[in-house]
C-alpha cells in the first residue's frame, strides 16, 4: 500500500486543538462551499463539556431558556440515562439561528470533531438556510435575541408576580404547546426588539392607567334592544375568527381573565413551539441531507489524502452506527430510523440520477440519469418537507433495501394484517402510508375552537375531528381541558366528532377553576 | 474561519435551578419517600445521599394525545423477511402493532430513580424536626480535613514538582548513562574554534579537527538522547487528606420492644437515635453504634433485629442499663471513648425497677457518659395531660430525680417528631455560656 505524506494529513491521531479544528474546518468548507454547493449561515463553533451538553437536552437544546420545573425534570432523566449508560450523549447539537450555532463536546476524538462539523455546520445549516419550512416558519436572525426577551420577561413576572403564579401559567401553557402553532398560515415575523419593547410598555401603561369606572358606563342607544346586541355577539364572533386551530393564539388573543403578563407568557410559549414547528416535519430530510453531506465530505477528504486510514476507519464505524436500520423484529428496533431513511434516500437519488435502472426511468422519468445528483439534491433539500419528501422520491431500490412493509392495525382486531411489501403492487401503498405516517396533520389531534357563548355562558366550545376513529387519551385529555379552563376561566367543553359520519362521539366538560 | 468559542469554562450547572424547581414541586412526594426509605434504612445511612424513584403525581404534563387503543393505524416497518400479502399478525398483549413509543414527554417513569444528594435528603428529614436553622447549617457541616506531606509521588499537578529531588535523579541517570556534560562539551567546542583560528594549519592539526569535529558530533547527538531532565526523574511532593485529630464516640441505643412499642413509636424513636447520630458524625471521626433492646432482659443486637424484630415479655429497664455498663466496661472504656447514650421507651417499667433504673444512672452510668438523653414516646392525647408535669409513669418520674441531679441528663416527652429536638438543645448549644433548660 502507497504511503501517502504525511504532509498533506490535516490532524494526526485523535487529540485536538484549536489549531487543528480550524485548519479542518477550512478544508471542510472549501469542498462543502466549492464543490458540493452549499450555502450556509456564518458558522459560529462552540466547544462544550458532557455535562454542558446535559444542560442544553434539558432546554429543548436552546443556548437561552427561561427557567421551568419540567426541564429540571427532563435534566434529571437524561443525566440519570446518561450515567447509567443506556444511553450517550449526542456529538454535537447545533441551533437553527444566525449565525448558526454548533456545540461540540469536548470528549469527541479529532476525527470526531471533523465529522461533526461538516454534519452539523455544514449539512444542517444548509438545510436551515435553504429549506422553505424554515425560511417561511422562523426566523433565524431574531431567535437567540428573542430567547433572550422571553428569559428576561418571565424572569421579571416570577418576580413581580411570584413563582407560583408565573409556573401555574406555564404548566397550561405547556400542555397546549402542540396547539400553539399556525400550521396553515405563515405566522407574523417576530418582530424586532424594539417594536415589542414599545409593545410592552404601552401594555404597562394601560395596565397602570386603568380605571374600573369606564367599564361601568351606559351605552348609548340603552334600549334598542336585544337585536343590537344579538348583531354585536354575532360580530365579536366573526372578530373572533372562528374556528381556531391555535389554541394558544385564541387564549391569549380572547381569553376573559387573563392578565396582560400572562398573555405575553402564552406567547412566548407559542413562539418557541412555533420555532420547533419545521424540525418536527422534517426529520428525515435534515437528518439525512446532514449525513449525506458529512459522508461525501470525508470521503472527499480522505479522497484527497486530508485524512489517515486510522481516522477514515474510526468515521466510517461511526457513520455506520447512525445510520444502522434494525429490523422491526429487532431488540433494538425504535422505530424508523432518520438518519438511515433519508441518508438511503439521499444516496439513492444521487444513483438515480448517475446510474438509472429502467426501473428508475419509469418511476422517476424527470430526473432518472440527468447527471446532476448533486443539483437535484439541493433542489429536493430546498421544496420539500418528510412527507412530500418521501411521496417524491422514495424509490423501489430503497423499500426493497429495508424490505418496508405496511401493517393495517385496527383496534378492534386481535390481529395486524400485512396489506403491501416490497413488491411491484406494493410499492405505492408502502411509499404512500409511510409519506402519510410522516404527515404531521395526521399524527397530531385536530383540535379546534368552534364556538364561544360569550353573552351567555361564556363557554368556550371545542371540536375534535375524529380521523380513522381515533381518539384521545382520556386522563390526558382531562387533564388538558382543566388547563385550557384555567386559562380561559370558564367552562370549557370538548365534543370528538368523526370526520367521515359527523357523528358526535364523546363530549366532555371542564369548568373553571 | 468561523468563530470558535470555548464554552467549557463557562458555568455548568445551568440546570440546577430547573432541577431544584421541580424537587419543589415534587416536595410532599419525595418527603414520604424519604421517610419510608429512613424507617427501612439503617441509621448510619440516613447521612448519604438516596436514590428516589421519581414522583409521578404532581409531575406528569398533560397533553392532548391520541389514544393507542382506538382506531386504524398503518404502520410501516422495515425488515420484512416472511411476510405476504394478507398475512395475519397476533397483536401483543400491549401497546399496537409493533412500533414502541419513543422516549418524550408523557414517558412512562415508574421505574426511573434519581439521586438525591446528602443536602436534599438530611433538608426532607430536619423539615419533619423542625430543628433551628443553625443546627440545621451545623449537622450539615463535613468533618475537615488537613493536608500532610507523606513522601513523594511521581504523578501530581506541577505546582507540586519536588525540585530538589527531580534534579537529584536527574543528575544520577545522567551520570549512570554518561550523558557528556556541558563542561566537556564546551572544552571540546573550544579547541575547534582554536583549531579553526589556526591561519594555516598543519596537516595533523587538520586530521586533528576532523576528529575533533567527530567527536563533537558523537557527543551532541548523546546529549540529545539523554535527557537533562526526563520524566522519570520528576518527582512531586505527595500529600495525603488526614482528618483532623479526634477521639473516637460510640453511641449507645437503647429501647424498649415489649408489645406496648407499636410502628409509631419505634419510627419516633428511629428518628431519635438518628438524630444523636448526624450530631455525633459531625463531632467525631469515628462512631461505633451499639444497639441494645430490652423486655425483661436485655440484649446487644444488630440494627435490623432492633427495629424489626418483635419479642414478647414484660419490662425492666434496669437489665438494657446493665447491659450497657458490661458492654462499656468490655468494650469502650471510658478514658478512650465519648460515651452518649440514647434511650426511648413508652415509660412503662416493672414495679420497683424506676427506682433501681435511677440509682444506675446516678451511681455509674452517668459518671462514664457524656451525655444520656432519655425520650418516653407518648400519646398525641396524652401529650396534653402530661404537658409538662411531674406526674408520668414510674420511670418519668425516677429519671427527673437524675435530671435535677446531673447536668448532662436530658429527658423529655415525645408525641410528634417536632418534640424530638428539645431534649438535644442542650447539645447543640454548647457553646452558648447560658445553658438552655427546658
Amino acid at each position: 500500500m502507497a504511503r501517502r505524506p504525511a504532509s498533506t494529513l490535516l490532524f494526526d491521531g485523535s487529540e485536538w486543538n484549536f489549531a487543528t479544528l480550524s485548519r479542518t474546518y477550512d478544508a471542510i468548507e472549501a469542498i462543502a462551499i466549492g464543490e458540493m454547493g452549499l450555502d450556509v449561515y456564518p458558522n459560529q463553533i462552540e466547544i462544550i463539556s458532557s455535562e454542558q451538553m446535559l444542560d442544553a437536552y434539558s432546554s429543548v437544546g436552546m443556548p437561552l431558556m427561561y427557567q421551568h420545573w419540567s426541564f429540571g425534570k427532563r435534566f434529571v432523566f437524561e443525566s440519570q440515562l446518561y450515567q447509567k449508560g443506556y444511553r450517550g450523549l449526542a456529538y454535537e447539537l447545533v441551533i437553527n439561528s444566525n449565525p448558526c450555532i454548533t456545540y461540540l463536546m469536548e470528549e469527541n476524538t479529532m476525527p470526531m470533531q471533523a465529522l461533526v462539523t461538516a454534519h452539523a455546520a455544514f449539512g444542517h445549516n444548509h438545510f436551515f438556510k435553504n429549506n422553505y419550512l424554515f425560511r417561511q416558519w422562523t426566523d433565524a436572525g431574531a431567535i437567540l435575541g428573542y430567547m433572550d426577551f422571553a428569559k428576561k420577561y418571565i424572569a421579571k413576572c416570577e418576580e413581580r408576580h411570584g413563582l407560583n403564579a408565573v409556573e401555574e401559567i406555564l404548566d397550561s401553557a405547556h400542555a397546549l404547546q402542540d396547539h400553539g402553532v399556525f400550521h396553515y398560515r405563515r405566522p407574523p415575523r417576530l418582530s424586532s426588539e424594539k417594536v415589542t419593547e414599545r409593545a410592552r410598555e404601552r401594555l404597562e401603561y394601560e395596565e397602570q392607567t386603568y380605571s374600573d369606572l369606564w367599564r361601568t358606563l351606559p351605552t348609548a342607544g340603552g334600549s334598542s334592544g336585544i337585536e343590537e346586541v344579538e348583531r354585536e355577539a354575532l360580530e365579536r364572533k366573526k372578530a373572533l375568527n372562528l374556528p381556531e386551530e391555535n389554541l394558544l393564539y385564541f387564549l391569549e388573543k380572547h381569553s376573559l381573565i387573563l392578565e396582560p403578563w400572562q398573555r405575553e407568557i402564552l406567547r412566548i410559549v407559542r413562539v418557541i413551539a412555533q420555532y420547533f414547528y419545521p424540525q418536527s416535519q422534517t426529520k428525515v430530510m435534515n437528518e439525512g441531507c446532514a449525513t449525506f453531506v458529512h459522508y461525501s465530505i470525508i470521503n472527499r477528504l480522505f479522497d484527497q489524502g486530508k485524512l489517515s486510514e486510522g481516522a477514515m476507519l474510526e468515521l466510517l464505524a461511526s457513520h455506520a452506527n447512525v445510520v444502522f436500520q434494525p429490523g422491526f423484529d429487532n431488540s433494538r428496533f425504535y422505530g424508523l430510523n432518520p438518519y438511515a431513511l433519508g441518508f438511503a434516500m439521499m444516496q439513492d437519488i444521487e444513483r438515480i440520477c448517475t446510474m438509472p435502472t429502467e426501473e428508475d426511468r419509469d418511476w422517476f422519468p424527470t430526473i432518472a440519469g440527468n447527471g446532476n445528483s448533486m443539483g437535484t439534491l439541493i433542489d429536493a433539500w430546498e421544496n420539500h418537507r418528510d412527507e412530500s419528501f418521501i411521496l417524491q422520491y422514495l424509490s423501489p431500490a430503497v423499500i426493497r433495501k429495508f424490505r418496508l412493509f405496511r401493517l393495517a392495525d385496527r383496534a378492534a382486531n386481535k390481529f395486524c394484517e400485512v396489506t403491501s411489501i416490497h413488491d411491484e403492487r406494493g410499492y405505492s401503498a408502502v411509499r404512500a402510508a409511510l409519506a402519510r405516517n410522516y404527515d404531521p396533520v395526521a399524527n397530531r389531534p385536530d383540535i379546534q375552537v368552534v364556538d364561544v357563548d360569550l353573552l351567555g355562558d361564556r363557554q368556550l366550545r371545542l371540536k375534535h375531528v375524529i380521523k380513522n376513529g381515533i381518539l384521545l387519551e382520556e386522563s390526558n385529555r382531562d387533564a388538558t381541558l382543566a388547563h385550557i379552563s384555567r386559562l380561559w376561566g370558564y367552562e370549557v367543553s370538548l365534543a370528538g366528532i368523526d370526520a367521515s359520519t359527523g357523528k358526535v362521539l364523546y363530549e366532555c366538560s371542564s369548568t373553571g377553576a | 474561519m468561523p468563530n470558535f468559542i470555548d464554552r467549557r469554562l463557562n458555568p455548568k450547572d445551568r440546570s440546577l435551578g430547573n432541577r431544584q424547581r421541580f424537587l419543589k414541586r415534587v416536595h410532599e412526594e419525595l418527603k414520604r419517600t424519604i421517610r419510608d426509605q429512613i424507617k427501612s434504612d439503617k441509621i448510619i445511612d440516613v447521612d448519604a445521599a438516596h436514590g428516589v424513584p421519581i414522583p409521578k403525581r404532581g409531575a406528569d404534563e398533560p397533553s392532548f394525545q391520541h389514544s393507542r387503543t382506538s382506531g386504524e393505524r398503518h404502520h410501516v416497518l422495515p425488515g420484512n423477511e416472511t411476510f405476504s400479502p394478507g398475512d395475519r399478525l397476533k397483536k401483543p398483549e400491549t401497546g399496537a402493532g409493533g412500533g414502541r413509543a419513543g422516549p418524550g414527554r408523557g414517558e412512562n417513569t415508574d421505574d426511573f430513580v434519581f439521586a438525591l444528594s446528602r443536602e436534599e435528603v438530611l433538608d426532607l428529614f430536619f423539615e419533619d424536626l423542625e430543628l433551628p436553622d443553625m443546627v440545621k447549617l451545623s449537622l450539615r457541616e463535613t468533618v475537615s480535613y488537613k493536608s500532610h506531606r507523606v513522601g513523594f509521588s511521581t504523578v501530581g499537578t506541577p505546582s507540586n514538582i519536588n525540585v530538589g529531588r527531580t534534579m537529584r535523579n536527574s543528575f544520577g541517570r545522567r551520570m549512570a548513562l554518561r550523558r557528556p556534560s556541558e563542561k566537556e562539551f564546551q572544552a571540546l567546542a573550544d579547541e575547534i574554534a582554536a583549531l579553526e583560528r589556526e591561519e594555516q594549519p598543519s596537516p595533523q592539526q587538520r586530521h586533528r579537527l576532523l576528529h575533533l569535529r567527530e567527536e563533537l558530533e558523537v557527543i551532541e547527538r548523546r546529549r540529545r538522547r539523554i535527557a537533562y531532565v526526563d520524566p522519570v526523574d520528576v518527582r512531586f511532593n505527595r500529600f495525603e487528606r488526614q482528618p483532623l485529630p479526634n477521639a473516637s464516640a460510640v453511641m449507645f441505643c437503647l429501647m424498649d420492644v415489649s408489645a406496648s412499642m407499636g410502628e409509631r413509636e419505634k419510627d419516633l424513636a428511629k428518628r431519635f437515635f438518628v438524630l444523636l447520630h448526624l450530631f455525633l458524625k459531625r463531632r467525631y471521626e469515628r462512631i461505633d453504634i451499639v444497639f441494645i433492646r430490652h423486655t425483661d432482659e436485655a440484649r446487644e443486637v444488630d440494627e435490623e433485629t432492633f427495629f424489626f424484630s418483635k419479642q414478647s415479655g414484660g419490662t425492666v429497664v434496669s437489665t438494657a442499663l446493665e447491659e450497657m455498663l458490661r458492654v462499656i466496661e468490655d468494650r469502650y472504656p471510658s478514658n478512650l471513648w465519648n460515651i452518649y447514650a440514647a434511650q426511648a421507651s413508652d415509660g412503662d417499667n416493672a414495679n420497683g425497677d424506676s427506682e433501681r433504673c435511677a440509682e444506675l444512672l446516678r451511681g455509674s452510668l452517668m459518671r462514664l457518659c457524656q451525655y444520656y438523653a432519655y425520650v418516653e414516646i407518648i400519646d398525641e392525647r396524652e401529650s396534653e395531660i402530661f404537658g409538662s408535669t411531674d406526674n408520668g409513669t414510674s420511670l418519668w418520674r425516677a429519671y427527673r430525680t437524675v435530671d435535677s441531679a446531673v447536668p448532662n441528663f436530658q429527658m423529655t416527652r415525645v408525641a410528634r417528631p417536632a418534640d424530638i429536638y428539645p431534649v438535644f438543645r442542650k447539645l447543640f448549644a454548647r457553646h452558648q455560656p447560658v445553658q438552655l433548660r427546658r
